[in-house]
């Protein structure tokens, strides 16, 4: 390393050290704040920002998705019901199921943590928030199109994993299956960028002093499922990718007469489709972590464990996928393996949950909503896991495979697993959000409704499942003896929708006259607690520096930060990837609207090579175009 | 019934469930499927025990009296250990049940797909939305065609071959055994088997395009007697009518588009493509169990498969008003 | 809450090397995920060729152009290199120069790249094999165009006003990159050209 990258500061920048404290906050918000009007909201590069649309797009979404899935319920609620027919029907659970993984799923857990994990690791912006109002635009687009498809007819129709050859060119004519696979690819581009700024932010913008060890929880189960995301999202860009070649160029990935094989799609698939489900599971840990040892009063018990466990949890997702393709007629002894290495993962998963009921045992618990609905992930999600573990033994997964037993399972472990505890983190993160609580009296009311609600329309499915329903029929025969159990679920699934609307209720309401919470409502002990609520642009007038896991709880008096950052331009702290010691002050992206234009671009090729090739050989170079202008320096100043 | 015999897992919502079990993995008829259940009954009660010891745990830590503390980073370092004892010891556990799942798993596997010989070996090919059986036999003459049915002796063992002629497809007849794929290019394999006689039915559980609800296929179990005389008659041609009307039919048939799809043995008609109709008149469901049959369902069906099964590869055959009785006759009397 | 400073970093640079910056993370990130689809586009090529008895469904692609291709690519690691070590001595003449040659390479390879498309013994749609090969080829193509394109772009970026200060670290950025191109050729070009001649 050569002396001159080390040389200091030369240029008169001003530094926080030489304003008053008075001044600071106002200087640092001119600085990292968003210009006003359609331009500057477009431009903007705050990673709150990008978070918020990202979180709300995530709940619209999910509402679409809930959609669909009370339009299935009701064609399902009598047998030989003509609401819905198959066409239409086979749309629906495609669009929900697609809905809820990629455009729900996913995005919600790293939308969270766009908007918190720069400020629980004390830093001002995410690790290229360039590139993350970038993907939100991706995600955004890439989901509307879908929707937009289905409105006017052309809606995916193969299911959530579209198997082969049924998606393939010969039994989906027309073009659903390929406004499916453009989807696909288009928004995993987004999370894959996503998860790679949470992995940088988390190694590098740490604040001083925030050790491997001081790491919140939080912050470790967002960032192994960043890696989690960067190791399977290959895997289903290259499937879609495949399918898309299949269907528009004629190769033969998955035509077994030209020397492909349909199992080849299974098998990428699900080497991406098992680690998803983790990445949907993974964020809900975090959420489960930090509720708990705000609301148990102590600090979460077993943090090495913990997480050795999601780092466990992650190499293992990586050798399951198997299990969902145990009916296919693969070796016996391999298919033993699979069985052995789902059933592994209880460890893990096991070790967490004893470590958080460690937690409630030796805390002082303080029954507040979030907690409720931590509550109800442990009584839901356990029993989902243990179905989980019954579907792993080969034998049984014969009988049970494809039926609504397994629905049963995934949306035991799904909402049991991510839906609570996300509603869990919104009634806990809205006053840092939005400045204001949620009322406690509707989200009792929401919790008893939503638990009850879900129980009633999905305990049922085990049942039915059992007793042969398959999953994915728009209908079935009055004779089967399956009406009763369809119509109890249909009325959960309606209170279960109702709880959803309480929320929707009290979400609004809060945001006009909730009470104000203040900096720290809670009294909880992570970093987002110690700005104001919601965080100014600059999100901390000062870089904390970190001296403890639980830095509020150890420092009560007053938070030790750092000096000497530039107020008048954008700089971060970068610290060393281990040891969190101070080493450079890098400068920080300012806002562009280059952005939004490039996402522009790249789904215009996305949604064009549906219907030409040429679209990419014509947009390829527009988009580079368009990508190189977005890197191209605008002044010296970003040069430094 | 066996079905109702109540988990530890179910709540009051057991009440609700009418049992009847004709296509049902819990109502077990065979001894696949009697292990598969057992199988099934054995980690139910295992991991129900788990989600109530769990539960226990977790209401307990909430209930009992909490440390007074007014800081949350005051903490002991007896208590501390104390958890730490106890979440290894569950972790332990934890692997001790799970490795203990596994063994018993694979044990049901070994039994399952150990595969003896069997007298008796069908090919099983699933189309988009029926699906086509053929009865193989050392003898050419005596390999015959059905569809949508299958008849099988009591007590013996059925090696089941399955393909697809499209897309996957999955046989599941819950009540005798496990599901496996139908892929195409591939063949799988699937023993099954019912120890009383009785009519099973199953259904396409692989997803497969509009019409994967109705790709039923039922299954009957005969003594051997009763089997081996379906047999006969199915090896059979079709016979030719006597009566006008029938006659009438078969004519009708014949000159239709009818036979561009279908076959009758014993007559021109020689379609591949469809399922073979020589005895479709012995069946107990048309359209892979969408109706029962019967003459007016026949009638029905030829007048508007596509207002019955909308979707299905059959198209609809312009017929005039009178042509529909003596056709759906003709079928019906095809025994 | 209150603050008291506990330290202060007026003092500390703006830039520097390697992975004390934010970029040389991103970069290895988004190497080791398109290495991951580079590892499971092989493993699909194997996955049929173990399937298909009689792999390759085709005539094995002739050895030429790859062969060269391959060579070039190899002995472009020594500028790139050196381009490397110049950019950390923030040496602008030495980066300038180098660049050039770099940027002249790849326009070289990529050319290497499109003969070689051109004597493909299959087309794409003739079977999986030919699927495979015009696929799995084109996904390094993107990547090696993709990189000649920031080539020249920094390069160009290198001979304008900007050629200074934290510029020198996206040179070097972009030589890791360069360094991703090449070592996930040399196992695509053993899976495609050698596994089908054993
Ligand atoms: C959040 C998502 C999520 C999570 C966390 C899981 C978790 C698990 N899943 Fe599930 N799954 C998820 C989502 C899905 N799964 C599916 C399908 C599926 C299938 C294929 C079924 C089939 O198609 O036939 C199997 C075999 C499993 C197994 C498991 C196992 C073993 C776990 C384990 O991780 C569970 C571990 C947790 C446990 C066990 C409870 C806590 C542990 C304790 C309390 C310790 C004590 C435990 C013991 C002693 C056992 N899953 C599908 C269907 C896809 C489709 O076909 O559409 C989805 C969406
Ligand atoms: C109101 C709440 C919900 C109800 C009533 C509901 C209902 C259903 C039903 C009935 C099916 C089966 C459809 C079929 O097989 O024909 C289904 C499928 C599915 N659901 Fe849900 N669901 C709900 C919420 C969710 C959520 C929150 C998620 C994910 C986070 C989810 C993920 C899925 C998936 C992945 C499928 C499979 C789709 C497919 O087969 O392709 N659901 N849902
Ligand atoms: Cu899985």
């Amino acid at each position: 390393m050569s002396e001159t990258a080390l040389r200091p500061h030369e240029n008169k920048e001003t530094l926080d050290t030489d304003v008053t404290d008075g001044e600071l906050p106002a200087r640092l918000a001119a600085t990292w704040g968003t210009a006003g009007g359609l331009i500057g909201a477009l431009s903007t590069v705050d990673h709150k920002l990008i978070g918020r649309r990202y979180i709300v797009t995530g709940f619209f979404f999910l509402v679409l998705g809930g959609l669909a899935a009370v339009a299935m319920r009701l064609q399902l609620a009598r047998p030989e019901n003509s609401l819905i027919g198959p066409d239409l029907y086979n749309q629906i659970f495609t669009m929900h199921g697609t809905t809820m993984m990629f455009l729900f799923g996913v995005p919600i857990g790293e939308a969270i943590a766009v908007y918190l994990v720069p400020l629980m690791v004390g830093t001002r912006n995410i690790a290229f928030p360039r590139l993350n109002a970038f993907s939100y635009y991706v995600y955004l687009f890439g989901g509307l199109m879908i929707w937009i498809a289905f409105a006017l007819n052309v809606g995916a129709d193969n299911g959530w994993f579209s198997y082969v050859p049924l998606a393939g060119p010969e039994f989906s004519p027309g073009k659903r299956a390929d406004f499916w696979a453009q989807m696909v690819t288009f928004t995993e581009v987004a999370a894959l960028a996503v998860a790679v700024e949470i992995v940088v932010t988390v190694l590098k913008l740490r604040a001083p002093g925030m050790t491997l060890d001081r790491i919140p929880l939080f912050v470790w189960a967002m960032f192994v499922n960043a890696f989690l995301i960067i190791f399977a999202m290959p895997a289903v860009m290259l499937a879609s990718s495949l399918l898309i070649l299949d269907r528009l160029l004629d190769t033969h990935f998955f035509n077994q007469a030209e020397g492909g094989d349909p199992l080849l799609w299974q098998h990428l698939f699900w080497f991406f489709g098992h680690p998803e489900v983790y990445i949907i599971f993974l964020p809900g840990t975090a959420f489960v972590s930090a509720i708990i040892a705000t609301f148990a009063r102590r600090p979460v018990f077993g943090y090495p464990a913990i997480v050795l466990s999601l780092i466990a949890t992650g190499f293992l997702s990586f050798g399951l996928w198997v299990h969902h393709m145990f009916t296919t007629g693969l070796p016996q002894l391999g298919a033993t393996f699979f069985t052995a290495s789902s059933m592994m993962i209880a460890i893990p998963t096991g070790i967490q949950i004893f470590c958080w009921i460690a937690t409630l045992w030796d805390g002082r618990p303080v029954y507040r909503t979030p907690l409720l609905f931590v509550l109800g992930f442990f009584f839901i999600f356990v029993a989902g896991g243990l179905s989980g573990i019954m579907l792993a033994s080969v034998p049984i997964d014969t009988q049970v495979h494809d039926t609504y037993f397994v629905v049963a399972h995934f949306h035991y472990v799904l909402i049991g697993g991510a839906v609570f505890p996300l509603l869990g983190a919104i009634y806990y993160w809205f006053p840092k959000f939005t400045g204001r609580m949620m009322s406690e009296r509707l989200g009792r009311w929401h919790f008893w409704l939503a638990i009850i609600g879900f129980n009633v329309a999905f305990f049922p499915m085990h049942l039915a499942g059992l007793r042969g329903m398959p999953r994915r029929v728009y209908t079935y025969p009055a004779e089967m003896g399956w009406d009763g159990l369809n119509l109890v679920s249909t009325l959960g699934a309606t209170l279960f929708v109702a709880s959803f609307l309480l929320f929707l209720f009290n979400v609004a309401a809060s945001l006009r006259d909730g009470e104000i919470a203040g900096d720290n409502p809670w009294d909880a002990s992570s970093l987002e607690w110690a700005t104001a609520s919601p965080p100014p642009p600059h999100n901390f007038d000062r870089i904390p520096f970190v001296t403890s896991r639980e830095p509020l709880w150890a420092e009560r008096q007053a938070l030790p930060v750092v000096s000497g950052l530039a107020v008048d331009k954008r700089e971060v702290v970068i610290t060393t990837a281990t040891r969190a010691l101070p080493d450079l002050k890098e400068s920080s992206p300012d806002p562009t609207i280059w952005p939004f234009v490039s996402a522009i671009a790249v789904g215009a090729v996305f949604i064009g090579s549906i219907f030409t090739p040429w679209a990419v050989a014509w947009g390829a170079p527009l988009a580079a175009f368009v990508i190189i202008a977005w890197f191209w320096p605008k002044s010296i100043e970003e040069d430094k | 019934m066996r079905c109702c015999r109540p988990a530890l897992l179910t709540p009051p919502l057991l009440l609700l469930t009418a049992c009847s079990g004709w296509q049902s993995s819990l109502d077990p008829q065979g001894p696949q499927a009697d292990l598969l259940a057992g199988l099934f009954w054995v980690f139910t009660a295992v991991l129900s025990a788990v989600w109530l010891l769990t539960m226990t745990a977790l209401v307990v830590a909430l209930l009992r009296r909490h440390p007074a503390r007014t800081e949350p980073l005051e903490l002991n370092t007896r208590p501390e250990r104390g958890m730490a004892r106890t979440v290894g010891a569950a972790a332990a556990l934890t692997l001790v049940v799970v490795v203990a799942l596994t063994v018993v798993s694979y044990g049901a596997q070994r039994a399952l797909f150990s595969g003896g010989e069997a007298p008796l070996t069908l090919k099983v090919k699933g189309h988009q939305w029926w699906w086509e059986v053929t009865y193989e036999d050392p003898g050419p003459s005596r390999q015959f065609t059905t569809a949508n049915e299958i008849h099988v002796p009591v007590g013996q063992p059925v090696h089941v071959k399955l393909e697809s002629a499209d897309v996957i497809h999955s046989f599941w007849v819950p009540n005798l055994a496990g599901k496996m794929d139908a892929i195409p290019g591939r063949e799988n394999r699937l023993v099954i088997q019912a120890s009383k006689e009785g009519v099973f039915r199953g259904q396409c559980t692989e997803f497969c395009g509009w019409q994967h609800a109705h790709m039923a296929i039922t299954v009957v179990a005969h003594s051997l007697e009763d089997f081996e005389r379906w047999r006969e008659s199915q090896i059979s041609a079709a016979e030719p009518p006597d009566d006008p009307v029938r006659k009438r039919g078969m004519q009708i048939f014949l000159s239709r588009p009818c036979v561009m799809c279908h076959q009758i043995r014993g007559t021109p008609a020689a379609g591949k493509v469809a399922p073979d109709l020589t005895h479709i008149g012995s069946r107990l469901h048309i359209a892979a169990g969408t109706l029962p049959n019967g003459r007016g369902n026949l009638a029905a069906w030829i007048v508007d498969p596509q207002g019955i099964k909308p979707g299905a590869h059959m198209p609809l055959i312009k017929l005039n008003a009178e042509e529909v009785e003596p056709l759906a006759r003709y079928l019906e009397g095809l025994k | 809450m209150d603050h008291r400073v506990v330290r202060d970093l007026s003092d500390l640079p703006n830039y520097a090397f390697g992975p004390r910056m934010t970029m040389w993370w991103g970069t290895l990130a988004f190497c080791v995920l398109e290495g991951t689809g580079f590892a499971l586009a092989l493993g699909g090529y194997l996955y049929l060729a173990f399937l298909n008895r009689d792999w390759p469904l085709g005539p094995p692609p002739p050895l030429f152009w790859s062969g060269l291709f391959t060579l070039v690519s190899l002995a472009s690691l020594v500028p790139n290199y050196l381009v490397e070590a110049a950019a950390r001595e923030e040496n602008l003449f030495k980066v300038r120069i180098l660049l050039v040659i770099m940027s002249g390479i790849g326009v070289l390879l990529a050319g290497l790249r499109f003969m070689e498309f051109a004597v493909l013994p299959v087309r794409w749609d003739f079977n999986a094999y030919g699927s495979l090969l015009w696929t799995i080829l084109g996904l390094h193509a993107v990547h090696l165009v993709t990189d000649v394109v920031d080539t020249v772009v920094v390069t160009v970026l290198m001979f304008t006003r900007h050629g200074f200060g934290r510029r020198f670290s996206d040179v070097e950025d972009n030589a890791f990159y360069w360094y991703f191109v090449v070592i996930s050729w040399l196992p695509t070009y053993v899976v495609l050209y050698w596994v089908s001649q054993l």
